[in-house]
């Protein structure tokens, strides 16, 4: 039946990036526009003593000043936290501070300028004057006797604490255990780095008293409604918030911004259209971050390689404020995962959420899921080196089994469905995973050092069942919207609360819809990001915009159908049961009769003229659904790789990377591996390069590209992807989600592939990044 | 203060009065309104903004305006004849060698001059040449494919 679902359409939004015509905030130019510049603090934790403006005033061009104070006493709210795990303490985040900097980049006045240069210009003119305070950056010293405190209202520098799983049953297992695997490990800060660094431009109309707000935002909907109901105070039928072309979000652009009230609120104040563009190092320094995690955890195990207990305490960075969702990565999204692959009774994992001097940390790709990847597989990793047995075979005697679902870990969730034997069969295959180990042994006598990593991973995606997502702590529901609209002459348009910003949905929704409807791709158009024109909608993030704002579109569809067949019933003078929607088509036609006939066209044609409608029927063609998912969805993976590691400078050289995924049924393949693929590269960053290092001052050591590594092109072999598909039961589509499985999976295949290459050295744990100098340490330590 | 530059921008000179500091791209994007041209970090790394200057490609973030005084400059707008894409921009759409298409203009912009030198270069030396430009979002792979097709399709 599907036309255009499962083939790989090239994407229809190309022509404008390729030809520079992507609609950027920071492109959008208005008249009489001023510019706003943000003073920030230098200092990791710093007391405010005395901030003089004057000098930043009278530079010409500049139009005003703002403190803190001044954005407080014009009504600004605090940012609040939208995850509210039981008993968290969420101290006070103004958009400016006022008492303390609590981190490098905390932002304490503002500049409005007629350019951004003089607007840069009156920045440095800004005279703070500091009382320096000690500081800590680490997440575990944090809740240490006598660390320093980040917040008076949280004395001991702990947030929240959450805990989940059967702890009796964990501690038998262990008991009872005849292998027991320790491992410490620190899973490293990092910095998102959209390629697009965040920009607001407001424009106020004093006449009517509307606001416009462009940002760049994954979620234009959520974000007005916290700057109408906490932060900026404009309601949100005065307040229309547009997220256009947005280049790159990987979650650090969920999150309410103190920029995104501020400029608005200038652009109020001074009556002119206000733009900000951040730099990279405010990016760096203000955009939120990704992981931080110091954990202990352990594997019980039989002698046989069945594991039988995990038990993991983690210590999660949360930065200098609570950002809006930070509470739920480290609980709802990391111990909730612990299961893994794996059929294992005795989990429990409990986590402590300190507060810190540096950068709030939030969800980036993967958020939760790559962390509990992480520990899970180089648990399993070392127990099969240490139980001496092949890294698959240990895996293959745990898997939950593929009769099993929909399965119920002891960590809360139920597994939708998988094939986790076919998926390792299919990469075991396609990288020749015997020959793999053949070569290896061959290098081996050579003295040389090759690696392979095998890891098999899970994801909780397509966020969320709302009242799930309430239980846990959420103040928002995880549905998503779909309005269609068809026009008289049956061009469709689709209004949809989920948000591209890389995905590619302006070519996979139009793929759904032809397919619902039996209409042209190139007759759908979709909208996306303008507050104005969509229903409320949540947002992209979490791997959701497919699972669930795929899902809206569907169910929205079928109201279509079902309004089309009424229509076509009354003018074929048939009943309904007795007609055909033909999906390929468009047409509705008579069973056995398939020239008594209507096509689309003509269905919505006469759903506008109405002169012909069946009585009591509604004019027009439109509908909308706001689609809340059943449960989550489950994507899963097996990745191999194969690494050199140079014996003479521990360099790691990545050889082969065979990737095999099932998120489930696949809408556009081309699309999905190039999700896969990016991902994997944006995971093999966090294994190999990236660490978002703060000094003991908690001064960032890698404000800018030219410290913080991120991957480059000359860093892989042209990876290799393959696929099977178990539909999930959970929604329409059957799909799971493809955003961020290959992130989840790479960071620990690449960690583990690198140990597998120094065992021979008797080197059992290197904390990422694994960059030369490390593993050139950690090999002369061994010797 | 301000000198006189003039810049010839894809075919057509503009003469305008400047700050000697002002960057190229700011120039690119603020004065000439060819927003086409993207500023992704502020030391050099990215490669956002990369641009045909006298037919070699350079960030024109590290560029001054005043020192293009004289020259051509191509951006990403200039790329397209009469309607057609270049074939880098044909095959960044071929092999979807793009998702948020910010770092893209200054990729299409590097393979350019990067074909330009070597017609026909080695999957290794595509990825040396891409060493200045940074994508968060395609892992590079279907990049280099996209490079790849442009200089098959050159012959």
């Amino acid at each position: 039946m599907a036309k255009y679902v499962g083939t790989s359409m090239k994407r229809r939004e190309d022509p404008r990036f390729i030809q520079g015509k992507g609609g950027y905030v920071a492109n959008i130019s208005l008249p009489n526009m001023a510019y706003l510049a943000i003073k920030r603090s230098p200092y990791g934790h710093a007391r405010i003593k005395k901030i003089n403006t004057k000098k930043a005033a009278k530079l010409p061009g500049v139009i005003a000043v703002f403190t803190g104070q001044d954005l407080i006493d014009g009504g600004v709210g605090k940012l609040p936290c939208g995850w509210n795990v039981p008993n968290i303490k969420v101290p006070t985040r103004w958009p400016l501070t006022i008492d303390k900097v609590r981190h490098v980049g905390d932002g304490v006045a503002c500049v409005v300028a007629e350019s951004a240069y003089i607007a840069a210009d009156a920045v440095d003119l800004i005279e703070v004057e500091y009382e320096s305070l000690p500081a800590v950056t680490d997440a575990k010293q944090a809740a240490e006797k006598g660390a320093p405190v980040v917040h008076d209202e949280a004395p001991d520098n702990v947030s929240y604490t959450w805990g989940i799983g059967d702890k009796a049953a964990m501690e038998e297992a262990f008991k009872t255990a005849d292998h027991i695997v320790q491992l410490d490990l620190v899973n490293q800060r990092l910095i998102p780095t959209a390629m697009e660094p965040r920009a607001a431009v407001a424009q106020w109309n004093a006449a009517t008293e509307d606001m416009t707000l462009w940002t760049t935002s994954q979620n234009p909907s959520p974000i007005r409604l916290l700057l109408s109901a906490f932060t900026l105070g404009i309601p949100e039928h005065k307040l229309r918030v547009i997220s256009p072309d947005v280049g790159g979000g990987f979650g650090s652009k969920i999150f309410h911004y103190p920029e995104e009230i501020i400029t608005p609120w200038v652009a109020r104040k001074i009556n002119r259209p206000v733009k900000w563009v951040s730099t990279r190092t405010e990016a760096s320094t203000t955009d939120s971050q990704g992981r931080d995690h110091v954990t202990h955890c352990r594997m019980a195990l039989k002698n046989d390689g069945t594991i039988t207990g995990i038990d993991v305490k983690t210590w999660s960075n949360q930065g200098a404020y609570i950002s809006t969702f930070a509470p739920l990565i480290p609980t709802a999204l990391y111990l909730t995962l612990l299961s893994g692959l794996y059929k294992v009774k005795g989990i429990w994992g409990e986590m402590v959420g300190t507060l810190t001097n540096t950068v709030p940390v939030d969800a980036y790709r993967g958020a939760g899921r790559p962390e509990a990847s992480y520990l899970i597989e180089r648990l399993v990793d070392i127990a099969a080196r240490e139980l001496k047995i092949d890294p698959i075979e240990i895996r293959r005697k745990n898997f939950i089994p593929k009769n099993e679902f929909p399965y119920q870990t002891p960590v809360a969730f139920v597994y939708d469905s998988g094939d986790y034997g076919a998926l390792f069969d299919k990469v075991e295959q396609m990288a020749n995973y015997k020959q793999l180990r053949a070569d290896q042994a061959e290098a081996r006598k050579k003295g040389k050092l090759i690696g392979v990593g095998v890891a098999g991973c899970i994801e909780a995606s397509g966020p969320a069942p709302s009242a799930v997502a309430g239980s846990l702590g959420s103040a928002v529901g995880f549905w998503e919207s779909a309005k269609l609209r068809v026009h008289p002459t049956g061009k469709v348009q689709v209004y949809t609360g989920s948000h591209a910003h890389g995905q590619g949905h302006e070519t996979t929704f139009a793929q759904v819809v032809a397919d619902e409807l039996g209409v042209k791709p190139e007759d759908v158009e979709v909208v996306h990001g303008d507050t104005a024109q969509i229903p409320f909608g949540m947002g992209t993030y979490g791997s959701r915009s497919i699972s669930v704002g795929g899902s809206a579109i569907v169910r929205a569809s079928e109201k279509l159908r079902a309004k089309a067949l009424k229509i076509a019933a009354h003018q074929l003078e048939a009943a309904e049961e007795d007609l055909v929607y033909d999906q390929e088509t468009g047409k509705v036609y008579v069973k056995g009769s398939p020239n008594k006939a209507k096509a689309f066209g003509e269905l919505a044609f006469a759903a506008y003229t109405a002169h012909n409608l069946p009585a009591g029927l509604e004019p027009g063609f439109e509908e909308t659904h706001f689609y809340d998912p059943a449960n989550f969805t489950f994507p899963n993976s097996a990745h191999i790789a194969q690494v050199e590691v140079d014996a003479d400078t521990g360099e790691v050289k990545i050889q082969k990377y065979v990737a095999v995924d099932d998120v489930g049924k696949v809408i556009n393949p081309l699309i999905v591996e190039g999700q896969i693929v990016g991902g994997i590269v944006q995971g093999v960053g966090q294994a190999l390069t990236e660490h978002g290092a703060y000094d003991e001052h908690g001064q960032l050591l890698t404000a800018t590209l030219m410290e913080y590594a991120v991957p480059h092109a000359d860093m892989f072999p042209m990876i290799e992807t393959g696929r099977i598909e178990t539909a999930s039961p959970h929604n329409p589509l059957g799909v799971k989600g493809a955003g961020e499985m290959g992130t989840i999976a790479a960071t620990v295949t690449i960690a583990n592939a690198v140990m597998d290459a120094l065992a021979p050295l008797g080197v059992r744990h290197i904390e990422m990044p694994l960059t030369p100098e490390k593993v050139w340490k950690a090999m002369q330590g061994s010797k | 203060m301000k000198q006189s530059v003039s810049i010839t921008v894809n075919g057509v000179e503009h003469t305008q009065e400047v700050e000697p500091r002002l960057l190229l791209v700011h120039f690119l994007r603020d004065t000439l309104g060819l927003t086409g041209t993207n500023v992704g970090c502020d030391t050099s790394q990215c490669g956002s903004c990369t641009v045909l200057l006298d037919g070699a490609a350079v960030k024109s973030c590290t560029v001054l305006a005043a020192q293009a005084d004289g020259s051509e400059v191509t951006t990403i707008e200039g790329l397209a004849r009469n309607g057609t894409l270049h074939a880098v921009q044909e095959g960044f759409w071929e092999k979807h060698g793009l998702q948020c298409g910010f770092c893209t203009p200054g990729m299409i912009m590097t393979a350019v001059d990067l074909l330009n030198r070597n017609p026909h270069p080695t999957e290794e030396q595509i990825r040396h040449g891409l060493e200045g430009n940074i994508c968060r979002c395609t892992g590079y792979q279907n990049i280099v494919k996209a490079i790849q097709y442009a200089a098959e399709k050159a012959g």
